[in-house]
């Protein structure tokens, strides 16, 4: 297990070296960088000079092989809008990605799956198909389109949730880690806490109903194959209840393709938290990236790249190694 | 002897897409304390619906238990409460099942399946489940039972799974264990050696012990009665003698003719029931078996016979013409 781990962790390096390497080449596909830094009033010669400065004429290897170095010395450059060193602003803005993602993930594992095994043990049902009926609606639920509804209904029309942000400017939290639920638990400032988790519900709930839908509609259908077999008699046989039947032989064995779709949903939610942020006003990674392409503003650009693709890749990891526990079947060699 | 199960008129049918499914057809009969009884009969005949049926364990929808009473140690299994059937199945009546390959948990440790059946039925702590349980695999022929706990279904070979199935089915002392086909799954040498298995707990333990399969040789060989199904009837039951010497059904003579025997003349031709078994949908009045019997008469195909006894008392028949068949005129 352990080598296995380990093997997997090296096989991330060239992962991580293609991703950067694409990052970094991607963003100079979209145009000359000293031009955008430059403004729309330089001169050629100003130009040139830029280009010069920031090493922009060397041949590509070169220049990505110094950003490999930045990197590693944990410099990833000063955003050009903000003049901030973005190591900083990625600081304040990845946290807040992170919560929303959790939060988002959190509600659609613990709806989705419980819905989905509900619709496989009551096959053909109203609730079976009620939750078909509205896994379909949920997949295919344009997000942007959902969160300016939540919004409009729940924060404009009747007033239960604030219509942006994640805290109340009147509350006072001190950061520590910048995630504002574990910060105000950390501090026990119960006030931080509760606006923290006020602002969290709209955008987390619109975050969540595309995975949601996904959650339910796979656990449904594995719930639906495991339920059949033989294992399954053989735990009613030996006179456990329902309750245990499911929940803890049915459901364990019908967890590998539910874990499978978990991480690629946590990888779409990035692209989702883009949408959700920018309606939300949410101050995270989604928008800061998407100001960050408007702007030209290449270091936030790669560095934001980077970070998802990592996310991406750890999740990745993640699933596969929590395979084994699900099936004991599967072998680490 | 004391009466252990007592089964009267159960009727089961699944409600399919495609018709309804007449599986089992009015069963009734009886097994004493400490009694081997074998189950036979071709595949669909009803045999392992009924065994699931005494247990409440037919899946619903589509399947359902029409009518019937289910007598077992002073309760009738089929009106009780689920929670107390749940006392009952895998406590006092227990089932091993055809295929252990896929009757296992795989994704649990076989320790942990047969710990759980203690704690539940016995209340026993899990430091004494695991003694009882490494005791159980022992007692079924586990190697180093001890250091097994932990190992997951495929690490053991189809045999062994059959042993561990056979171990979780006898934790909790049960009165009765229902086999259903325990050793159709397994290659012949593994099947011997799960039947002697079987044959010497059941001396051993004192269990009443079911035993369902459509081999006749390993009926003869463990069981004292005989019930033979046919269609979802049962249409001879008798002690294994009786059955195998005097049979009197028709189906059961064309069961035993098609078997090999070691005392033929070389180059004897086996002898194979002509037709196939009813389509259960569509099951006609009149005997079942009435379109593939050499014996059949006008009044085979209206009217059911009903099971009574032959010569003796205990040795009862589902068929018109079995005095003719038993004095050799027919």
């Amino acid at each position: 297990m352990t080598q296995y781990l380990l093997k997997r962790l090296i096989l991330v390096i060239p992962v991580v070296l293609g991703v950067t390497f694409f990052a970094y080449s991607m963003v100079l596909l979209t145009g000359d960088p000293a031009s955008a830094l430059a403004g729309v009033h330089a001169t050629p010669e100003m130009r040139a000079a830029l280009r010069e400065k920031l090493g922009l004429d060397d041949p590509l290897p070169v220049q990505y092989g110094r950003f490999l170095v930045r990197i590693a010395q944990g410099d990833l450059g000063t955003s050009i809008i903000s003049r901030i060193p973005v190591a900083i602003e990625l600081r304040l803005f990845f946290p807040a990605t992170i919560e929303l993602a959790l939060a988002a993930m959190t509600i659609a594992i613990v709806v989705g799956v419980p819905l989905g095994v509900i619709a496989a043990y009551k096959h053909n049902s109203f609730a079976d198909l009620g939750t078909t009926f509205g896994s379909l609606v949920g997949v295919s639920m344009p997000i942007f389109w959902l969160a300016l509804m939540l919004l409009w209904i729940f924060g404009l029309k009747l007033g239960w949730f604030p219509i942006g942000g994640r805290i109340d400017r009147s509350v006072d939290l001190q950061t520590i880690t910048n995630l504002y639920i574990v910060d105000s638990i950390l501090t026990l400032n119960f006030p931080a806490l509760l606006s923290s988790l006020h602002h969290l519900v709209l955008p987390a709930v619109a975050l969540a109903t595309i995975p949601t839908a996904f959650i339910a509609r796979i656990t449904r259908s594995a719930m639906l194959d495991v339920l059949g077999e033989n294992y399954v008699r053989t735990a009613r046989a030996k006179g456990l209840e329902e309750k245990s039947v499911v929940s803890r032989h049915a459901l364990k064995n019908a967890m590998l393709p539910v874990i499978t779709v978990i991480g690629l949903q946590i990888g779409l939610l990035m692209t989702g938290a883009i949408l959700t942020e920018t309606i939300f006003a949410w101050p995270g990674m989604g928008r800061w990236i998407v100001n960050a392409i408007v702007a030209r503003n290449f270091p936030v650009v790669q560095t934001g790249v980077m970070v998802f693709a990592l996310i991406y890749v750890f999740v990745n990891l993640a699933v596969d190694v929590s395979y084994g526990w699900f099936n004991p079947r599967i072998r680490y060699n | 002897m004391n009466e252990l199960l007592r089964i009267k008129d159960l009727q089961t049918r699944f409600y399919t897409r495609d018709g309804v499914v007449h599986a089992v057809n009015g069963v009734s009969y009886s097994i004493d304390e400490g009694e081997i009884l074998g189950v036979v009969g071709e595949s669909g005949c009803g045999k392992s619906v009924h065994a699931l049926s005494i247990m409440r364990l037919i899946p619903d929808p589509p399947g359902k238990i029409e009518r019937g009473e289910v007598w077992f140690d002073g309760q009738d299994l089929l009106t009780v409460s689920d929670e107390e059937i749940r006392k009952v199945r895998g406590g006092r009546l227990a089932m091993v099942f055809q295929d252990p390959m896929s009757s296992l948990n795989p994704a649990m440790t076989i320790g942990f399946q047969i710990v759980e059946a203690l704690t539940l039925h016995l209340g026993m702590n899990n430091k004494q489940a695991e003694a009882r349980t490494t005791d159980l695999l022992t007692m079924v022929g586990i190697p180093d039972a001890k250091n097994r706990l932990e190992d997951y279904p495929h690490q053991f070979s189809g045999g062994m799974r059959q042993r561990v199935m056979i171990a979780m089915g006898l934790s909790c002392d049960p009165k009765l264990l229902i086999a259903d086909e325990p050793t159709t799954a397994l290659d012949v040498t593994i099947q011997a050696q799960i039947v002697d298995l079987i044959k010497r707990l059941q001396a051993e333990l004192g269990m009443a012990v079911m035993w369902i399969t459509h081999d006749l040789g390993v009926v003869a060989d463990v069981a004292e009665r005989v019930n033979v199904m046919y269609a979802g009837y049962i249409v001879e039951r008798g002690t294994v003698r009786d059955v195998f010497k005097r049979t009197r059904h028709p189906y059961t003579i064309g069961l035993l003719g098609s078997l090999p025997r070691l005392d033929e003349d070389p180059g004897t031709e086996l002898s194979a029931i002509p037709g196939l078994p009813p389509d259960l949908i569509d099951l006609r009045p009149g005997c079942p078996f009435a379109v593939r019997c050499t014996y059949v008469v006008e009044q085979c195909w209206n009217e059911t016979p009903p099971l009574e006894p032959t010569e003796s008392e205990r040795h009862t028949v589902a068929c018109w013409r079995w005095e003719e068949i038993a004095q050799g005129v027919a």
